[in-house]
């Protein structure tokens, strides 16, 4: 049983509707028979990945669709970029690197992206609702969507994002179906809930532990306490899709689908110790003790409630050490009191990351964050070292001018 | 079972993953060099060899460095997968469509994994993966 194909698919993929579908649909064909999907489905949404700068073969692609008069046909966000438009002076890219990277930007957005510049399109007031297929790009987006929302996506690379916003179109396989959204594993956090409850540096441990352990299985975790909150989950899942695959968990108690204890009862359960969450905090960090230059928060794109708390927690104090948030504009909109962190010496990041573009200052060795996803991409991508540690902790580490490790 | 993924032929040593790798940041685009520091090979080179590893990990972003590394002529000569990993095909797809070069991807099921893994010079074609290179060679069809 191969692909099956409906007429308009193979319209679209015969050219009738230009070149540049007829290229997003046999990206698209190709891809599904890889997957051994049986056909492909409707979706209602898609978030575009590949308008963040690799070279030029991402930009040839993102023009071959324009060129051949593609148009996106549902609603589409997009990813981070390689670029601040809105603090334009913060990136120190070369002017021929930045001028590739807008280009790319411009396509996608000819292309009728919407442009979001955020790698938290779930913190945008339109979001899938449960039960919605989609196709989303972004590991973290992903994860969130299937396991928070509960709408369906699978773990798509770049370049199919945005082939099924062109065509509408996604595989029918895996996440997309209830079959593949089934946990096969138990990830018992029980022992850690009152931990958990006191220290929220413990989610995105607890999601580097998870990556480890499930890879590319569908997880439920049991014993998250009543406290966990999307922002929790968003941690929790960013460091799973970066230490492991992990594409969907339930968390019992929190997430749209996941089972009942009763379910679970003959599944393979590994138990998470303090010890597992101290192993990953050393594989995070491994800076400790060493002086800090700089210090990172907002990986994931902060939303406005996290903005609020980092307000919080400053107090109107000034930083000693450059502390950079990273956010989406709609969330910077929406939170409204950006100048009164930059008051506190706060740098705000939209549009782009920390650790995927030059924004840090030449000569910064070791830097502090409060995200596993940070930790795990930034020594490969900037040859920084890491100092892990809560929200709060990266608060005071950066009013202080040194690293405070309250655990 | 040899299922082919991405069409096309490519031959080189074969390198094993011990660990699911993220090609963005992970991989060096312009030298082929694994710098993800937690991965078992950190430091070798992924360029012109028959790779073999059961998926990709992390960032989707994975697909675009993949074509990158299709057009930079650093890329993997064969990539031999034991799941079906669409973010490794769609690297491999794009830049066939962008440039006329194939990157081979083939899923291979889990016995024939290992004895591919042990090869120590391999080649990718439609349907099969041999061990090239000895004076004994064995063969593998799909």
């Amino acid at each position: 049983m191969g692909l099956q194909l409906t007429a308009a698919d193979r319209a679209m993929l015969a050219g009738e509707e230009g070149e540049g579908v007829a290229l997003a649909m046999r990206v698209l064909v190709a891809t599904a028979e890889a997957m051994g999907a049986g056909r492909l489905l409707d979706i209602e949404s898609a978030h575009v990945d590949g308008c963040l700068y690799h070279g030029p073969s991402g930009l040839d692609f993102a023009r071959a669709l324009v060129d051949g008069g593609a148009r996106v046909r549902v609603p589409t966000t997009l990813n981070v970029s390689s670029l601040d438009l809105l603090h334009p002076e913060l990136v120190r890219l070369d002017r021929r690197a930045a001028d590739e990277a807008k280009a790319l930007m411009d396509a996608y957005v000819a292309l009728g992206c919407r442009p979001t510049w955020t790698c938290a399109p779930y913190q945008l007031p339109e979001r899938p609702r449960l039960g919605s297929q989609i196709a989303w790009g972004e590991s973290n987006a992903i994860v969130f969507a299937n396991s928070v929302l509960g709408a369906r996506t699978e773990r798509y690379g770049d370049f199919l994002d945005i082939c099924a916003a062109v065509t509408g179109r996604a595989p029918e396989v895996g996440l997309h179906t209830d079959e593949g959204r089934r946990a096969s594993l138990v990830v018992r956090a029980d022992g850690l809930t009152d931990a958990l409850a006191a220290n929220e540096a413990l989610y995105p441990l607890l999601g580097h532990v998870l990556g480890r352990v499930a890879d590319t299985r569908v997880a439920a975790i049991t014993g998250l306490p009543p406290s966990t909150g999307e922002d929790h989950l968003k941690a929790l899942g960013a460091a799973a899709a970066s230490a492991g695959s992990v594409a969907m968990f339930h968390a019992v108690g929190s997430t749209p689908e996941a089972p009942t204890l009763d379910e679970l009862a003959d599944l393979e359960a590994v138990t998470v110790t303090a010890a597992m969450l101290e192993q990953a905090r050393i594989e995070l960090g491994g800076a400790d003790g060493a002086e800090i230059d700089a210090v990172c928060v907002g990986t994931p794109h902060y939303s406005s409630r996290e903005l609020e708390r980092l307000r919080s927690l400053l107090d109107g104090r000034r930083c000693r050490l450059p502390l950079y948030v990273n956010t989406s504009r709609a969330a910077l909109d929406d939170f409204g009191r950006g100048p009164e962190l930059e008051a506190c010496g706060v740098r705000i990041v939209t549009d782009t990351c920390t650790y995927i573009t030059p924004i840090l200052a030449p000569g910064t060795e070791v830097v502090m964050t409060d995200s596993a996803k940070w930790a795990y991409y930034a020594p490969a991508n900037l040859g920084v070292r890491v100092v892990f540690g809560s929200t709060k902790d990266c608060v005071e580490s950066a009013v202080a001018g040194e690293a405070v490790i309250t655990w | 079972m040899v299922t082919t993924l991405v069409a096309g032929y490519g031959r080189g040593p074969v390198l094993r993953l011990d660990e699911p790798l993220s090609f963005w940041g992970g991989v060096d685009t312009a030298t082929g060099v694994i710098v993800d520091r937690h991965h078992p090979q950190a430091g070798e080179t992924v360029t012109a060899k028959v790779l073999v590893m059961a998926h990709s990990r992390g960032s989707s972003s994975t697909s675009s460095v993949i074509a990158e590394m299709v057009r930079a002529e650093t890329a993997p000569a064969a990539v031999v997968l034991l799941d079906r990993d669409p973010v490794i095909v769609l690297g491999a797809v794009v830049a066939r469509e962008l440039y006329g070069r194939a990157m081979p991807v083939v899923v291979v099921d889990a016995d024939r994994y290992e004895r591919v893994a042990a090869f120590r010079f391999a080649e990718v074609l439609p349907g099969a993966v041999r061990e090239v290179g000895h004076t004994i060679s064995s063969e593998m069809h799909g």
